[in-house]
């Protein structure tokens, strides 16, 4: 009998190992002539574990990691094959904590298939939400995701069912359908999980916003720092063509939905929506004013819904089950999942999809077990590069939407960095403003020339001019009210945060 | 100094590629894969087909952090400097980083076989501190020890 053995092609389980693995278990089961199907999967995003390589038993899947190429042999020699015992043994990959606990929709496939399988994507469940839409009325469409209470999730969470409403709405014969694959906040891998481990996903979510508003052409804008992601949506996309998930005609529909993958340039202010757009024409990434929302006048002037890589890749699943289903997830405003990145200096980084609800504490402890070096968390940046440095006096804040905003922080794209009790925080306000002056794209003067400012004022700070508090504070206070955009607005929220939270970084002598 | 085979490169790109919806910075990234860099006589080549101003290819050139103007080393090593990997100790390999090749972020190293570039997030926050290598390798949880076997490595190689 044929045994199958799953080695991640995750672009993280590579950088830790999992090509030499694969290499040496192809050379070892030759050597062997041992009846093997190696299949490459996604990760299931429990890195301190990767490469975690699992043996399909009849029993289930039984997970080994973390795998270094050495390990093969002796792995083999432990008769993995049946499940065998051997110090890397985890059990059933199932039965592990970090991933039982979870709650997968968005990212349910991502790690348990081959991602570029279309066998594999339809037996589990893919295309499901794709064939109900098809029988159903773009308003209907509309109403389901509208129900289903989805917010979106690149970090703004404006309700996509209203978004697709006003697209819908708009009289044009062109529509488009962008999706947002920029995800620059570090912290954040759960866009790129997505497209590494179940592109499918993706592309029928975008077919399915496709379907609902009138649009026939999409676009998938890719930062260049994701070559692998972008490597296999290339591929997803040519297959689902194939298969009549993408193409003239839809699953035999008559109804037409076309895609195309491209790449960006490097420029962090290309997350934001209209930058993007002005990307995606050939332009400098440079922010529209708005109004008007792309919404009504988008992608090449036309209508256009532009939404994140996991508020597509949820949409599948909505349709699939309803939006009551995804609905009961979640608590206040804030509904069905969220897939958390725990990263930074954390003991058990990844990803972690579970409904809203948790605390932050549960997030960092529970599950990420703590600091990696063993000392106190002093401070964690939830949000990205523009989210606020909560300190421990808040871990106990619940992750939904309006309780972060409440205590002054964003949840955002659900990225969640991590510091230890060495972190300089001043030094970190001062690479909130740096980053600004970077990544700013020039158009309004709060950002282009405030954030270099800041960077001044806080060296100042740092010199032993503790005066410069109250000038940091009123530039914080222009930037965040006069700037166009978020880079502008939101840069204070880390700075703030920092002098807010943790006043004796700012205050010492000069070194 | 014009290269006629850097002419003939951008005009083949441009042929494929100038009827796209957007075609510019596809046709940039093609330019780049193919040759380097994007060089300065692929400007006004860029500019006719797609009928804008030479000023607004340059404009458009010079805002992407992605692309150069000049061929790097024989391998480009981008140390990423964000949030995660601070966490973990990425300005002090950043430093190292420096050191080791002997040249600043954004530069080549005196023997020509690495550009040194800052990147902003690779996306694997959870295993820092992450370099790449010419956006086919990747390398998690960088120490200065393997930053010096990585590198001697790339060295030795072509």
């Amino acid at each position: 009998m044929t045994t199958t053995i799953y080695i991640p092609c995750d672009s993280t389980a590579r950088a830790l190992g999992a090509e030499a693995v694969a290499a040496s278990f192809a050379s070892e089961i030759a050597r062997r002539q041992l009846d093997v199907t190696l299949v490459r999967n996604g990760s299931r995003g429990l890195f301190w574990l990767e490469p975690l390589i699992e043996v399909a038993t009849p029993a289930g899947r039984v997970a080994y990691g973390p795998v270094a190429a050495k390990d093969v042999a002796s792995l083999l020699q432990a008769d993995v094959l049946n499940g065998g015992a051997h110090p890397l043994c985890l059990g059933k990959v199932e039965e592990i904590p970090y991933l039982k606990r979870q709650q997968r929709i968005s990212l349910k496939r991502v790690g348990v298939t081959d991602p570029l399988s279309v066998a594999d994507y339809l037996a589990h469940g893919g295309t499901r939400g794709l064939r109900r839409a098809l029988t159903l009325t773009p308003l209907e469409i509309v109403k389901e995701v509208t129900d289903s209470g989805l917010r979106g999730r690149g970090g703004a969470a404006f309700p996509t069912g209203i978004k697709w409403n006003t697209v819908l709405h708009a009289a044009d014969e062109k529509k488009y359908i962008v999706c947002n694959a920029d995800e620059g906040d570090s912290g954040t891998f759960s866009d790129r999980m997505q497209m590494e481990g179940d592109p499918f996903g993706l592309i029928e979510g975008m077919a399915i916003a496709g379907l609902a508003v009138g649009a026939r052409q999409g676009y998938i804008y890719v930062r260049s720092e994701y070559p692998h992601a972008i490597a296999m949506l290339n591929v997803a996309v040519e297959r689902a063509t194939a298969e009549g998930w993408l193409g003239g005609n839809l699953l035999g529909s008559g109804k037409a939905f076309y895609l195309q993958v491209r790449k960006a340039a490097g420029a962090y202010v290309c997350g934001e929506e209209t930058a993007l757009l002005e990307s995606l024409e050939g332009r400098r990434g440079i922010v529209r004013a708005k109004p008007p929302l792309p919404a009504i006048t988008g992608l090449f002037g036309k209508p256009t819904v532009i939404n994140n890589v996991i508020t597509l890749g949820s949409v599948p699943d909505i349709l699939a089950n309803g939006a009551a289903a995804y609905q009961a997830f979640g608590c206040g405003r804030s509904r069905g999942t969220l897939p958390f990145q725990l990263a930074g200096n954390i003991k058990y980084g990844g990803l972690v999809e579970v409904p809203f609800g948790l605390t932050l504490r549960e997030l960092l402890y529970d599950f990420g077990g703590g600091s990696l070096s063993g000392r106190p968390l002093r401070a964690v940046q939830v949000g990205g590069p523009l989210g606020a440095y909560v300190p421990e006096s808040q871990f106990d804040t619940v992750l939904d939407y309006e309780a972060f905003a409440a205590v002054g922080a964003v949840l955002g794209h659900g990225g969640i960095v991590a510091f230890d009790d060495t972190v300089d925080m001043m030094k970190q306000a001062r690479y909130a403003m740096a980053f600004c002056a970077i990544e700013s794209c020039g158009k309004c003067t709060p950002c282009r020339i405030g954030s270099t400012r800041g960077v001044e004022v806080i060296d100042r700070l740092a010199a032993g001019n503790p005066g410069q508090t109250a000038l940091l504070r009123e530039l914080c206070d222009t930037m965040q009210n006069g700037s166009l955009c978020a880079m502008g607005s939101m840069t204070p929220y880390p700075v703030l945060s920092a002098l807010n939270h943790f006043p004796e970084d700012f205050s010492r002598r000069p070194r | 100094m014009e290269n006629p085979n850097h002419i003939i490169a951008v005009e083949q790109i441009l042929a494929a590629k100038q009827s796209l919806p957007g075609a510019l910075l596809p046709i940039l990234h093609d330019v780049q894969d193919t040759l380097g860099f994007i060089p300065s006589e692929a400007v006004p080549l860029i500019a006719r087909a797609l009928n804008l101003s030479r000023a607004e290819v340059h404009g458009v050139i010079t805002y992407y952090h992605y692309f150069r103007q000049s061929p790097p080393g024989r391998h480009v090593l981008r140390v990423c400097q964000a949030e995660a990997c601070q966490a973990v100790g990425s300005d002090a390999l950043a430093k190292h980083a420096q050191a080791a090749l002997a040249c600043d972020f954004h530069a080549t190293s005196e023997d020509g076989a690495v550009t040194l570039e800052p990147v902003y997030c690779l996306g694997h926050c959870a295993v820092g501190p992450n370099i790449q290598i010419d956006e086919t390798t990747l390398h998690a949880r960088v120490t200065p020890e393997k930053f010096d076997q990585v590198l001697a490595e790339l060295r030795s190689k072509p």
